[in-house]
């Protein structure tokens, strides 16, 4: 069994390592330089991606935690918990990346627009997860706020989503879905894609089987003191 | 090459902090696994 695990996460890792060097040639090496935004609309390419991990890694939080609720399973919360802290470190690169693009784009850092501003707001609400759960010290009731929080919290995703279709932002449209991408663009960017979503899927395995670990300890700790 | 600085700033700080989580990630580990060892031996004497 631990045998395969390790085989399963070799091959994971050996495909994350493949896929982002392919990215990271497409992008830099393949993809034509766009007209208007010039050399630094190449930050898109890892921008994007890295923000549909974030979605990702919140919708898979919402899920576990209606399971855990559900379940009781400390399994489930181990994956929920350990999605919010992957996604939380995509959304701090989202909030990043994204005011390194807009200073030479738009002029500024940043402004306080629906989508920039929700994201924020989805980046407050996570580390508030992360934080309860840290201050929280009886595991079963920090895992029990932590599944409340990544319900309710879930909220703001389709909100920051839909920011830029419901105002007018100055964060520009979803340009992917109204054939705003030439061929190699549209095919750099699922490349990335891939690469994030193979590497979110590995460090989430890791982070889980970390939480699944320290909760074997807690476990064998009460099994030493009986 | 105008901008070069803020495209090689983006990415740079991508791989900074996957790497960096990563190396978090790596010690954990190895300081949960010395713990279970200690456990498991202490439980067997």
């Amino acid at each position: 069994m631990n045998g395969n695990h390790n085989l399963r996460n070799g091959i994971l890792w050996g495909l994350g390592f493949v896929l982002m060097i392919a990215a990271l040639y497409m992008v830099f090496a393949y993809v034509p330089t766009e007209k208007h935004g010039g050399i630094v609309q190449r930050i898109f390419y890892f921008h994007v991606p890295v923000a549909w991990v974030s979605f990702l890694a919140f919708f898979v939080t919402f899920i576990y935690s209606i399971l855990y609720l559900w379940k009781r399973e400390t399994k489930w919360d181990a994956v929920a918990c350990a999605s919010a802290e992957v996604g939380v470190i995509f959304t701090t690169l989202v909030l990043i990346t994204g005011p390194i693009w807009a200073k030479p784009a738009w002029g500024i850092w940043w402004t306080w627009d629906a989508r920039l501003t929700t994201s924020l707001v989805l980046w407050l609400i996570y580390v508030a997860y992360l934080l309860v759960r840290g201050l929280t010290g009886e595991p079963s009731r920090a895992a029990r706020y932590g599944a409340v929080i990544g319900i309710v919290g879930f909220i703001d995703v389709p909100i920051v989503f839909l920011t830029v279709n419901l105002w007018r932002t100055q964060h520009p449209t979803t340009i992917i879905f109204e054939g705003g991408l030439t061929s190699p663009m549209l095919a750099t960017l699922m490349v990335c894609i891939v690469a994030f979503t193979v590497l979110y899927i590995v460090l989430i395995i890791q982070s889980a089987g970390l939480k699944n670990l320290e909760a074997e300890i807690r476990r064998l700790r009460i099994m030493k003191a009986e | 090459m105008e901008n070069l600085g803020y495209l090689l700033a983006a990415y740079a700080v991508i791989w900074a902090v996957v790497f960096g989580y990563i190396l978090v990630l790596l010690r954990k580990q190895r300081k949960l696994k010395k713990q279970v060892d200690a456990l498991k031996e202490s439980m067997e004497k």
